[in-house]
């Protein structure tokens, strides 16, 4: 078994992988490796060929190949080594990474500090219930982007989505113009899962139907899907009895979540949280294990790729520092409350002398306005109105957070504002 | 004619009342400068980006993406597309190469949205050995 002496390993080469292993390069880290189960770098990027990417942090509309490109780029100019088609198959929490390649065999990697990069994938039908035959035709929508974007192929000619997030809009939008005739988007939840703009311009634009607390209750069809029941929900998310009916398909895409990809977290013994899916983690996004820090979508599944960017930045910082030997008294942690209308908060932990702080947030509801505030203790430390929130539109904000006392953040209504 | 426009400059959604007094558009309930011109040229002319793929051989992969460098009349995105699905190229191709200049007469080229290289390049075995 071939071994290498590393001090940083990141694990996932998508766009927070990318970014990790660029910024720690950048801010002095030497021996830095890049691992990537696929044949190339970019991550899921690469099968996103529409536009609205990087929107923060470029100002630009770049497609999601077009981002991935400039990391790229900028890694292959900033010489960072990288293996390709080299597959992690565990981590262990003194910082050993077990990995194999075709080129060399197994790989045991002792490093110093290690960022977790793997993403996350999507549900599919066995984790959504849905009963009936297993014809050919039921498809992750990831997997029907890579058929067409990626593969060259088109898996239906009529297609049923479930799920509004906005991978579900995409490819709405993606698969009409590439001439399959989309049925209608349903989604189970009474509000629309993806980004305002997307249910413009991939439903509205061209006239594909979204049906609200509405699901599919099962597939027909022998070999190949034939059609599938819609049926209404009722407040608890069971099918309404007497509003089934059959919409004809011989595709069905389900655009019904992401997972956190966490197995070789989990394996390491990293503490999670269950809300987020992903490890619980501090100001720096370093998880329970001191000196493994996690980054994107294996966190917390945002929404934007440049949160997704930023979040790798943000451990790649704090890796260094860790290099460096700059602890900040990890055993003093506070806890991070999620307040009103809030459902989760990203770090869910910081030190006394975290400092300026980035938090990532979700909203539990739609709301007109509010305000975004921050306390540590009773002591407000930041307070803005934000607009038209919604659950599938992450929050951010940058606190100086420092302190003794646990930390809340909330969505407070205008009318209680203190 | 009063219309009411859910801006997708950015994810803040704005929306957007526009209505047209005396020859003069008027744009309300925007937040920034790109809503209230998002809001003038959604009225008069709207546009998008064009994103697909176009055949490429002896790429890594059998479709190479490409976008247009700028927004594109919405209803001259359909003659665009079918003009792309004629188009085939060969690899190597790099980012922001041109694949088709002044698309169906609408003033935007199509530039690939990522680099590919040959299935037989070296580079791609010499990095996977690290």
């Amino acid at each position: 078994m071939k071994r290498l002496d590393l001090d940083l390993v990141v694990i996932g080469g998508g766009p927070a992988g990318l970014a990790a292993a660029l910024k720690a390069k950048e801010l002095g880290a030497e021996k830095v490796l890049l691992l990537e189960r696929n044949t190339e770098l970019g991550g899921i990027l690469q099968q996103c060929i529409h536009d609205g990417f990087g929107i923060h942090r470029f100002n630009k509309r770049l497609s999601g190949n077009q981002y991935a490109q400039l990391f790229i780029d900028e890694v292959e100019r900033m010489d960072i080594a990288v293996k390709l088609d080299t597959m992690v198959l565990e981590i262990t929490a003194d910082k050993k990474v077990y990995a194999c390649n075709k080129h060399e065999g197994m790989l045991e990697i002792n490093s110093k500090a290690l960022i977790l990069a793997m993403g996350c994938r999507e549900r599919t039908a066995s984790q959504v219930l849905i009963h009936g035959e297993r014809p050919a035709g039921v498809l992750t929508a990831g997997a029907v982007q890579r058929y067409i974007n990626m593969e060259g192929y088109l898996p239906g000619s009529k297609a049923v989505i479930l799920g509004s997030g906005d991978i579900g809009l995409i490819m709405a939008r993606r698969m009409t113009l590439e001439g399959l005739s989309v049925q209608g988007v349903y989604e189970v939840m009474p509000d629309p899962g993806g980004l305002t703009r997307n249910l413009v311009q991939c439903l509205d634009d061209f006239g594909i139907p979204l049906h609200l607390s509405t699901t599919v209750t099962a597939v027909h069809g022998r070999k190949r899907v034939e059609a599938v029941t819609v049926a209404q929900v009722n407040e608890a998310m069971s099918p309404v009895a007497g509003t089934e009916r059959q919409v004809e398909c011989d595709l069905l895409v389900l655009a019904v979540g992401l997972i956190p990809e966490n197995e070789l977290s989990r394996a390491a013994g990293v503490e999670m949280d269950p809300r987020t899916g992903g490890p619980l983690l501090d100001e720096n996004f370093m998880t329970s294990i001191p000196g493994i820090f996690a980054a994107g979508n294996v966190a917390v599944v945002f929404d934007l790729v440049d949160h997704v960017s930023q979040s790798g930045e943000i451990a790649a910082a704090g890796a260094v520092d860790y290099l460096a030997g700059k602890p900040k008294g990890v055993e003093s942690y506070r806890p991070v409350r999620a307040g009103e209308n809030v459902s989760f908060v990203v770090p869910q932990r910081l030190n006394r002398e975290c400092g300026l702080t980035t938090f990532f947030l979700r909203v539990k509801k739609p709301e007109k306005v509010a305000a975004l505030s921050c306390y540590t203790g009773q002591k407000q430390i930041f307070k803005k109105r934000r607009r038209y929130l919604a659950p599938p539109e992450m929050l951010t904000f940058t606190a100086n957070a420092s302190g003794a006392k646990g930390i809340t953040v909330a969505l407070e209504k205008e009318a209680s504002r203190r | 004619m009063k219309k009411e426009i859910i801006c997708i400059v950015c994810p803040n959604s704005c929306r957007l009342t526009v209505s047209e007094q005396n020859g003069e558009i008027i744009v309300s309930g925007h937040e920034c400068r790109r809503g209230l011109e998002h809001g003038i040229s959604e009225y008069r002319d709207p546009r998008r980006m064009l994103t697909s793929t176009v055949a490429i051989d002896g790429g890594t992969l059998p479709r190479l993406p490409v976008i247009s460098t700028a927004e594109i009349p919405r209803d001259k995105l359909r003659g665009c597309l079918e003009a792309l699905y004629m188009v085939r190229v060969r690899a190597p191709v790099k980012g922001g190469d041109l694949i088709v200049e002044d698309i169906c007469g609408t003033g935007v080229d199509i530039v690939a949205s990522r680099s590919m290289s040959r299935t037989d390049d070296p580079q791609n075995d010499k990095e996977a050995s690290g």
